[in-house]
């Protein structure tokens, strides 16, 4: 039997703790929609989106009404478009994009992910095709968000990919500097990238994947701050399993409406990815999660100890309550998508090094950072290489979302707008990389033993 | 398929008789109730069985919420499975 107890501190952690399903993300195969002409690709790339995710958001908002909790995004994912445009003779994949974006709209979620592009170890036609698309893509498209793998722990780094990369993201940018460069909010650079993450801007639906499947995202830093602020000054074990604990309820209730979704929708239910999502709301961050660890802000000495421990915690307790977890798992730290982070960022506590260095214990990595319009390509290629040797040599998924905001610079803030957030523009440093980015060529995959 | 029905509001005449008078026009069958008032509210739960309703889960939940509205109270209808993911192992 219920207890009145249980079944308030269910809608308490709703109503006040901001929680709720992130996410329920259909991924879906496009492998069929291959075609010599790009028109024709685009028209059954629409076509296939639209029937297999008719019913997505009419189902997600039912269930969000018979069990009284929120699914803030309904999304959807694709194969990696340089795959399934592979075959397409032309020189541009921005019809394709745009096909995903009215299949979108039509849909009525409120993004696409897979504009993307494997070249962990080097790149076909079509992965430069895609990759000198993407800036003009961004710009055409609403809710298309694309993302490129350039290095994994197996193959090394794609150094010739990552140099692309610098530049594309400044092209992006530019073209859409009307919005402070919001292309580049949809845009991901990824090591070790997942083929089941229901996140965006990253997600994309892996060639490993089915036909079709429904993966979910959980969040809930409100509610991991406020289970925090009852064992004040109690020692790390007691913290460590007061956040298990939390977090094995949180990821129950994804694996339920994630196998519910999957079962009204006639589609296999795929993960629970165990991520802490923080957003742009005040009780949803996951900075003040580990201020409440007893850091003054956070960025200062610590924070990255407080982190692992959040991250490592949050996958025990939630891997026990799904029998599938993949995705990404682990805190995510979106800086402008998240009100601590924010603050911290603006006091000049949280600084792009510290950054960096807290996402060697947690995914995803530098996300939603923005940093001044003059930044050159190389500075952005060298931090994307940083990121992914971080992935590469740890074994992680790695990943920089950057805006380099035209004409802005430190001190200033970008505005994206909803879930997105704004961000201050945060200072890089000034020394050149561009001898090292120039360089091209591929950094080899990092030994597996002897690691110390 | 059992749901649970929670009111919290302030306390007056004639709430139990109003949500069970409507539960009961949608053909839902009341199969436990217990209330208490704690710090001057009103806070009502019931088990409810909603495999014979007359509409789908899903409306019948948004009629009760603007049932709720109307009368100046929270009155929420949520399938039970939730509760029971979240604190039952």
């Amino acid at each position: 039997m219920l207890s009145f107890k249980d079944i308030l501190a269910t809608q308490d952690m709703i109503d006040k703790r901001h929680l709720d399903i992130r996410t329920i993300t259909m991924g879906i195969s496009l492998l069929d929609c291959a075609h010599e002409d790009v028109n024709e690709c685009a028209r059954r790339i629409y076509d296939k989106i639209t029937r297999k995710a008719e019913n997505l958001v009419k189902v997600g908002e039912e269930i969000e009404w018979e069990f009284g909790i929120p699914i803030v995004n309904k999304r959807i994912s694709v194969t990696p478009i340089a795959i399934v445009g592979n075959s397409c003779n032309t020189d541009s994949y921005v019809p394709l994009a745009i096909a995903m974006d009215k299949a979108a709209q039509e849909c009525g979620v409120n993004f696409i992910g897979g504009f993307s592009a494997l070249v962990q170890k080097g790149c076909t036609k079509g992965d430069w095709i895609l990759m000198d698309s993407i800036p003009e893509a961004m710009k055409a498209t609403n809710l298309v968000c694309s993302s490129v793998n350039v290095g994994s722990t197996k193959a090394g780094i794609n150094m010739d990919a990552v140099a692309k990369m610098g530049n594309i993201i400044k092209k992006t940018a530019e073209l859409t500097a009307d919005n402070d460069g919001l292309g580049c909010a949809k845009l991901v650079v990824f090591a070790n990238a997942v083929e089941d993450n229901p996140f965006m801007a990253g997600a994309f639906h892996g060639v490993g994947e089915p036909e079709v499947e429904l993966n979910v995202g959980v969040s809930g830093p409100g509610v991991v701050y406020h289970a925090l602020q009852s064992v004040k000054g109690q020692p790390f074990d007691v913290v460590a399993e007061t956040i298990k604990k939390t977090a094995f309820r949180i990821t129950r209730m994804g694996q339920m409406v994630g196998v519910e979704a999957g079962k009204r929708l006639d589609v296999p239910f795929g993960i629970v990815d165990l991520s802490l999502a923080p957003t742009p709301a005040v009780g949803d961050s996951v900075a003040r999660i580990l201020e409440e660890m007893g850091l003054e802000v956070c960025g200062t000495h610590g924070t990255t100890a407080a982190l692992a421990l959040l991250n490592d915690a949050v996958k025990k307790g939630g891997v026990m309550a799904s029998n599938h977890v993949g995705g990404l798992s682990g805190a995510f730290i979106p800086v402008s998508e998240d009100e601590g982070m924010i603050a911290a960022a603006e006091s000049g506590v949280l600084t792009l090094d510290k950054l960096e260095a807290m996402t060697c214990v947690c995914s995803v990595g530098l996300d939603m950072i923005a940093v001044p319009g003059d930044t050159s390509a190389a500075t952005i290629s060298a931090i994307i290489a940083d990121e992914a040797a971080i992935g590469m040599v740890n074994s992680k998924t790695t990943a920089v979302r950057i805006i380099p905001a035209p004409g802005k610079t430190v001190g200033d803030r970008v505005e994206m707008g909803g879930l997105l957030g704004s961000a201050p523009v945060m200072p890089v440093h000034g020394e050149s990389a561009a001898d090292f980015i120039a360089r091209g060529g591929r950094i080899p995959a990092p030994l597996q033993s002897l690691k110390n | 398929m059992k749901a649970i029905v929670t009111v919290i509001g302030e306390d007056r005449v004639g709430i139990i008789a109003t949500v069970c008078t409507d539960l009961a026009a949608y053909n839902v069958n009341v199969l436990d109730i217990s209330q208490t008032v704690m710090q001057g509210y009103f806070t009502m739960m019931m088990v409810v069985d909603v495999s014979n309703a007359t509409c789908p889960v899903a409306e019948l939940a948004q009629k009760f919420d603007e049932k709720g509205k109307e009368m100046g109270l929270s009155i929420r209808l949520q399938r039970a499975e939730i509760f029971k993911a979240m604190h039952r192992v």
